[in-house]
């Protein structure tokens, strides 16, 4: 299926490997992207509380980039803040006439215009399992994540309640696709409750305590789960995870080590495709002493680690997660 | 219309709801103007026995034969002087009611416009009153059999109060047992009295009363028939036990190999065979096979059952049979579910195993219980230190049911003295609001205050397992907005109880047409008045009574029991019942027997003749509402009481009024 591509400004430098990744398993999972031309930053966190008019045309410059080719339905984007504010700047300008009319106005100094509605914006994520499926990607997997506990860590911008009546892809307190993209990929999946929790966007260059205790909260709650890594969907989470992790471990005198990957890396490597082709690697807390454990048998837990707890006959039954 | 029609006008002041904007001695002059007015008045209050005695006088002494009220809403007061007319010895039917309330002096603050207004509708009604026709009820004879659908505490107290009277009811109940929710819980608030000891009793007396024949494990299939004369159709579910056999000695449940979750009862946190009573002190005592479950059905082989039966009772050919009983009149109590927990994920039950629904804590805390009364963790032995109980879950919260559920404050408060009293834990209370609004409940809510509980005024955010710190290690942790003291709160506790609230029983709104009544926009069963008749609904003969009307506690949902029956026992009392006269009439002469009308008919009120081929109005069924009258293609039907001729004549009374302002304001 044909799909327009906005890889954002992170997937050109940071989160290049999202970006390698990505197109490492698109071929192979059938999506065809079609890389917007000429796109530029969608603004990220902050610029639309700077200037409201000014970030809108920004945004909405990409979406006419990407309506120009009329073949192309649905814009993807793979950074989460890029696909909440196209997303949300496509709705706003449906629900608003008058910013509509403003935001077109700049754009015609470019020559370009943009109706709202022409494109539907969709995560990558949201692509991956509910347009490809996860069961057509199992039947894909010759090299299923056995054995490997992850972390699904979906951060909190693509959880967002639906803008103008489109419904959020997934559950916003609780999302649980990417539990069943792992799931299927043959991964252990660690309950984690701060799923959807902050990663602390750029607090740690505004307030070092609250970023760190941000970071320290998602890395202590996965290392408690046993988890070998995060994956993660979201180039700002996996910086904040990734590259501020040894400096939160200073900051907060602990000593976690917690591989943080893009959850296109897991596909690709599930897919078969070779690990350097995935841009695996360049993360910054080395990975590779837990995807040792892939393929081979998990090795026995060291001693002293928590044993589960076996079910006591007295035990009450846990409630049907399904309604009666 | 009669020779010599005289039209007596009574134009209402309604104190000054309506004469504090409407000119009335002016509007009354004015119609004394027009076509066939004899009369034309104002006064008080024409609702008063003085007033009323002025129309009776008129009939009587001044030859006046046709009427009209201008006042409020016919829904409050046509009964009243349909009643004046009758007694001065004037067909009700004579009668017409112009709403100058309502319609009129209550939507406008504009003295001329509204003084207009009032003289277009008395002007309606007194042209179309002159073309209004005698009518005469129709009575019918009331069976005095009652059905009573549910039976929880609220249909076992309407169905004893109906047999005691000395008449029959069948009591219908889905589950194998009678009890309903009550006989889940333990202790019932506010005097934190035993909810079996108060409840088996009346089980006993009506799983045992000669005028009550109980069908349980049975459901009503279809209903036919109006006020009076009602046929339903009960099907009574094969149990696998053959009831005049079985002496209920519980071998068989004893024996049974195969064990699975009760999801009804124990509310998912206990077990059951797959033969089996609810409880021990279920009514009637007979088991129940449930054949999803059971070995032998599902895989052929077992017949442990069967084995160890001292009577042979077990018979695994029983099929279910249909039964058809006539009845006069029908109540529905058919109470409510648990709101789903599991849809705020972020209170993570299902997902975090000390998180508690209220109805799992009632089985938890009852000493017939999963746990035989004892307080613990999911891991069935740990005795927790300390509880957070979350009030409103579901309820007052515009992503679920906007409604207060009612019975969560007591209850949670309830909780708290039990929590206390069994572990001695320390016990938060989460809340937004404490409601405690009956007789006793807040002295309890005093009395739990002083037992030490903690209440946190905030609606919580979320529950966790995700520690932050050593403090949190292992416990559930409970992030609340404390109001009070404008901070956020991490509480770590134990155990978390979510007070769910309550909501309309899943199928609510099926059952609501089976039995042809509407449901709100939450499926609460709706009552016919809610102030002034709260248990009776729009259709004549079906009762609600309970939960299923809107969330009750147990001595609200008595009371309407009762209620209920008070309303059955008085139509009983009068042997026949009188149905209003505006019904429709089909033309025999020029029906051509298409079926429209009877396919648009809401009350399936309207029978097709196969020897005539015509259709055919039941007037004890229809409620006159016109649908018929629109749809026939051969214009066969006509309305009493809205007759093409009367609804033009109102119109043009109305049009040429308000055309007669026109002109004069263009001269």
């Amino acid at each position: 299926m044909k799909y327009g591509y906005f890889p954002g400004c992170s997937l050109e430098r940071n989160a290049a490997a999202y970006h390698i990744s990505s197109m490492a398993v698109a071929k192979p999972l059938g999506m065809d992207f079609v890389e917007v031309e000429d796109w530029n930053c969608c603004g990220a966190t902050e610029y639309v509380s700077l200037n409201l008019i000014a970030s809108y045309a920004l945004i909405a410059r990409n979406l006419a980039q990407a309506a120009k080719d009329s073949t192309i339905a649905q814009l993807v984007a793979p950074c989460s803040a890029c696909y909440l504010n196209l997303r949300k700047c496509d709705s706003y300008m449906a629900k608003s006439p008058a910013l509509a009319e403003k935001v077109n106005t700049a754009l015609a100094a470019g020559g370009l215009a943009y109706k709202a509605g022409t494109l539907r914006v969709r995560h990558l994520l949201d692509v991956m399992v509910n347009d490809i499926g996860c069961e057509a990607i199992a039947a894909k997997v010759t090299k299923p994540l056995k054995g490997l506990r992850v972390v699904p860590y979906y951060g909190c911008m693509i959880v967002r309640p639906g803008y103008s009546g489109q419904a959020s892809f997934d559950n916003v307190e609780q999302p649980d696709t990417l539990d069943k993209l792992l799931a299927a990929l043959g991964a252990e999946v660690v309950p984690f409750s701060l799923k959807a929790a902050c990663c602390g966007g750029h607090m740690t260059q505004i307030s070092e305590a609250t970023g760190f205790e941000l970071i320290r909260r998602l890395v202590k709650s996965a290392t408690d789960g046993r988890a070998d890594l995060i994956a993660t969907l979201c180039p700002m989470c996996q910086l904040n995870l990734d590259a501020f992790q040894g400096p939160m471990n200073r900051f907060c005198k602990t000593d976690y080590h917690m591989p943080v990957l893009y959850f296109t890396q897991l596909v690709g490597l599930a897919l078969g495709i070779d690990a350097k082709s995935l841009g695996i690697g360049s993360e910054l807390v080395d990975a590779r002493p837990a995807l040792a454990k892939i393929g081979v048998e998990a090795p026995p837990e060291p001693e002293g680690a928590p044993k589960k707890p076996k079910r006591d006959d007295k035990s009450l039954p846990m409630p049907r997660m399904s309604a009666v | 219309m009669i020779e010599n029609t005289r039209v007596g006008v009574y134009i209402c002041h309604c104190g000054s709801n309506i004469a504090g904007v409407v000119d009335v001695a002016e509007v009354a002059k004015w119609a004394a103007g027009l076509p066939h007015v004899a009369t034309s008045q104002d006064y008080k209050f024409m609702c008063s026995s003085l007033g009323q005695e002025l129309i009776e006088k008129d009939i009587k002494e001044h030859g006046v034969n046709r009427v009209v009220v201008a006042s409020c809403s016919p829904h409050l007061h046509e009964p009243t002087f349909r009643n004046a007319c009758a007694r001065a010895g004037l067909n009700p039917y004579l009668f017409e009611m112009a709403n100058i309330r309502e319609q009129d002096s209550w939507v406008t603050a504009d003295k001329a416009e509204a003084t207009k207004k009032a003289k277009a509708l008395v002007a309606a009604a007194v042209s179309r009153v002159a073309h209004q026709e005698a009518l005469n009820s129709l009575f019918v004879p009331i069976d005095p059999n009652v059905l009573v659908v549910g039976g929880g505490v609220t249909g076992i107290q309407a169905a004893l109060e109906v047999a005691n009277s000395g008449h029959k009811v069948y009591l219908v109940e889905r589950e194998p047992s009678l009890g309903g929710h009550m006989a889940q819980f333990d202790k019932t608030f506010p005097t934190l009295d035993c909810s079996a000891c108060i409840l088996t009793p009346k089980m006993f007396d009506a799983g045992n009363h000669k005028n009550i024949q109980l069908l349980t494990w049975s459901e009503v299939e279809k209903v036919d028939g109006y006020i009076g004369n009602f046929t339903v159709t009960i099907r009574k579910r094969a149990r696998y036990v053959d009831e005049s056999k079985c002496n209920g000695c519980g071998v068989c449940q004893e024996k049974c190999p195969k064990k699975v979750v009760d999801e009804v009862f124990e509310a998912g946190l206990g077990y059951r065979k797959a033969i089996y009573t609810p409880f021990p002190q279920a009514v009637p005592k007979f088991p129940v096979l449930d054949r999803e479950n059971c070995n032998f059905f599902q895989k052929g082989i077992c017949k442990v059952c069967q084995k160890v039966c001292p009577t042979g009772a077990i018979d695994y050919e029983q099929p279910d049979t249909l039964m058809t009983v006539k009845v006069g009149n029908i109540i529905l109590a058919t109470g409510y579910d648990l709101f789903d927990a599991r849809r705020i994920p972020q209170y993570g039950f299902g997902r975090l195993p000390n998180v508690f629904t209220s109805l799992e804590f009632e089985r938890m805390t009852n000493a017939a219980g999963p746990t035989g009364g004892k307080v613990v963790l999911r891991d069935g032995v740990t005795q927790p230190k300390s509880v957070a109980i979350i009030h409103c879950v579901g309820s007052r919260d515009r992503n679920y049911h906007n409604y207060c559920s009612a019975i969560c404050c007591m209850q949670s408060l309830k909780f708290a003295h039990l929590v206390g009293e069994k572990t001695g834990a320390d016990v938060y209370q989460c809340y937004i609001d404490i409601r405690t609004p009956a007789k006793a409940y807040d002295e309890f809510y005093q009395r739990i205050i002083n037992e030490g509980v903690h209440f946190v005024r905030g609606k919580v955010a979320e529950v966790t397992d995700a520690a932050r710190g050593p403090e949190e290690a292992g416990k559930t942790i409970v992030q609340v907005e404390d109001t009070l003291i404008g901070k956020q709160r991490r509480i770590p506790v134990d155990m978390v109880v979510l007070s769910a609230g309550l909501q309309a029983r899943a199928d609510a709104k099926e059952v609501g047409k089976k039995f042809g009544i509407s449901c709100s926009a939450d499926a609460w069963f709706i009552e016919k008045h809610p102030k002034l008749d709260p248990v009776a609904t729009m259709t004549d003969g079906v009762f609600v009574a309970g939960a299923c009307q809107g969330p009750k506690d147990i001595p609200a949902s008595v009371a309407q029991g009762a209620a209920a029956a008070a309303r059955v026992l008085s139509i009983i009392g009068q042997g026949q019942i009188e149905i209003e006269a505006a019904t429709a009439i089909v033309d025999e002469t020029s029906c051509v027997g298409c079926k429209e009308c009877i396919a648009s008919c809401p009350y399936t009120a309207i029978e097709f003749l196969e020897d005539l081929q015509k259709a055919h109005v039941i007037e004890a069924l229809c409620k006159g509402c016109g649908t018929c009258v629109g749809t026939c293609l051969s214009k066969s039907i006509r309305l009493r009481h809205f007759t093409d001729e009367q609804l033009v004549a109102e119109m043009i009374g109305a049009m040429q009024t308000m055309k007669s302002f026109e002109t004069v304001e263009v001269q």
